[in-house]
């Protein structure tokens, strides 16, 4: 197709209208892989899942969380979280901001049961929707107290608990800066998020990724440019929760409101 | 040269606590712990071996090819399949046996579409109690290619009024053309050419009065003689007092 300069190489115009033309087939693509439901680069399954290659974080767009709740159903249906209210690994906060400046923080059963109307005293200057999970720490306070290495970070940095081995004995849920923890009711252990682990190390991303009808929460690896994590840090202004703490979590936030604990 | 007597006592008790040690070590530690960090390797694998819930819409769309590309070029593109049809992976693997849920009435599309302040501008938001009230949402919009609203083109372009006090009414789901006959040219000359309206009480009796399950059904021959219907019931909002 390309045209050929009679040393045998390819002419300017033709090199030009080839590009353009894979850029033109490219496009599409593109556009909706930009926008498309989330998905992880798939383990095909002929060699086994390496977590030394992998560093998993997660981006929250607090400016597109309608605070629907399906991740905090889609959580505890993935993971068998107790259904009663207090034991959640993820759940929605919504934050009412007064023109006076004063702050109102409600979760209802998490979210899952909707909002009630906001109360009707004083005027609102901002209201919106934040969820929260546990947030993976680089330098997690509770896998330090554990007493007895019951809760640890694997290799691709996801914050784990070995229900086999822990003794129940809340030190973990007590240091943790984020309330990201609760007693499970009855296997008596620590329970909180894992990134939903055993869905990562098949390619998938974790349930509440999986479900989020806006987007509003990227799963990805932080460390390698080419995934949606990365792309999501380039393009927002990222923070993290309580960063004085020098916790280093890896869920970064997008839009956040310096109200938010 | 003796070794004092203390030597070897004492050698004998380091010896047994050293021992004591090990043993006590290997029995207590666990198999796999410290081979990786200070904590249970094998305890990776058991958090991994954990089952899935939720499949993946990669999954749904091996088999529901055609919705999935509907639904990929859509306002619902951001929607995965498992956020309205609820956890499927034991659909995905049993596609006969286990069916998912497929919601169709009023109250889930409102979970993410009812109107609530906190949510972001600009996201698509209904009033739950004006918005076509009684009517399924599927009804008029289809869930894998929704499209924003659409003004009223036929009756309530004009009757507006009427249009929004029947939907909220138990006669929502009743066109307007169920008890009014609309000649084509009303809509040209809205007052030279007018819609019929019923007349007498055996027209409301073609609904209420033959015993149809869910319609309230009353005795034309003695409920309310010798009235007319809409002389208490109004019958754009029938309920109404």
């Amino acid at each position: 197709m390309t045209a050929e300069t009679p040393d045998g190489g390819v002419d300017r115009r033709g090199f030009l209208k080839d590009l353009l033309g894979a850029c033109g087939a490219a496009a599409p693509v593109l556009w909706f892989g930009a926008v498309s439901v989330p998905e992880l680069a798939a383990q095909d399954g002929s060699e086994p899942y390496d977590p030394t290659e992998h560093l998993y974080g997660m981006g929250i767009d607090v400016a597109k969380c309608i605070g629907c709740a399906r991740c905090v159903v889609a959580c505890k249906t993935e993971n068998d979280v107790p259904e009663e209210e207090h034991f959640f690994n993820t759940w929605i906060e919504r934050y009412v901001i007064r023109e006076d400046g004063e702050v109102e923080v409600d979760s209802p059963n998490g979210g899952i049961d909707g909002f009630r109307p906001i109360r009707d005293d004083g005027e609102i200057r901002r209201t919106f929707f934040v969820p929260k999970l546990c947030n993976h720490c680089e330098a997690a306070p509770c896998v330090q107290v554990c007493p007895v290495g019951a809760t640890f970070t694997t290799p691709d940095g996801v914050v784990l608990v070995d229900e086999e081995y822990c003794i129940g004995c809340r030190y973990c849920i007590q240091a943790c800066p984020y309330g990201a923890r609760y007693m499970h009711p009855e296997k008596h252990v620590a329970g909180k998020c894992t990134f939903c682990y055993h869905r990562l190390v098949e390619g998938k991303v974790p349930a509440c990724v999986e479900v989020c009808p806006t987007q509003a929460r990227i799963f990805g690896e932080v460390e390698k440019r080419a995934t949606p994590l990365a792309r999501f840090m380039r393009f927002n202004d990222v923070q993290v929760l309580k960063a004085h703490l020098n916790t280093r979590p890896k869920v970064y936030y997008a839009n956040l409101d310096g109200e938010v604990r | 040269m003796r070794v004092p007597q203390q030597v070897p006592r004492l050698a004998a008790v380091f010896a047994v606590a050293i021992v004591g040690l090990i043993v006590a070590r290997v029995l207590l530690v666990p198999a796999t712990f410290g081979d990786i960090g200070h904590y249970r390797a094998a305890a990776i694998d058991s958090i991994a071996a954990r089952e899935m819930q939720y499949a993946g819409h990669q999954e749904c769309s091996m088999c529901h090819r055609p919705i999935a590309d509907r639904r990929a070029t859509s306002n619902h593109r951001t929607v995965a399949c498992e956020v309205c049809h609820g956890p499927a992976a034991e659909h995905a693997a049993a596609p006969l046996d286990v069916k998912p849920d497929a919601p169709r009435d009023r109250g889930f599309c409102p979970l993410c579409h009812s109107y609530d302040p906190s949510r972001p501008t600009g996201f698509p938001q209904i009033d739950t109690v004006t918005h076509n009230a009684r009517v399924p949402c599927i009804g008029c919009h289809d869930p894998h290619a929704p499209e924003p609203p659409i003004p009223p083109t036929s009756c309530g372009a004009c009757h507006g009024q009427i249009a929004s006090q029947k939907l909220v009414s138990h006669h929502a789901g009743l066109d307007c053309t169920t008890c009014h006959e609309a000649p084509e040219q009303h809509r040209l000359t809205p007052r030279q050419v007018r819609p019929t309206k019923p007349v007498d009480r055996s027209f409301c009796g073609t609904c209420h009065a033959v015993g149809i399950p869910d319609v309230p059904q009353i005795d034309l021959r003695d409920h309310g003689q010798p009235y007319v219907c809409w002389q208490c019931h109004y019958p754009h909002r029938p309920e109404a007092r």
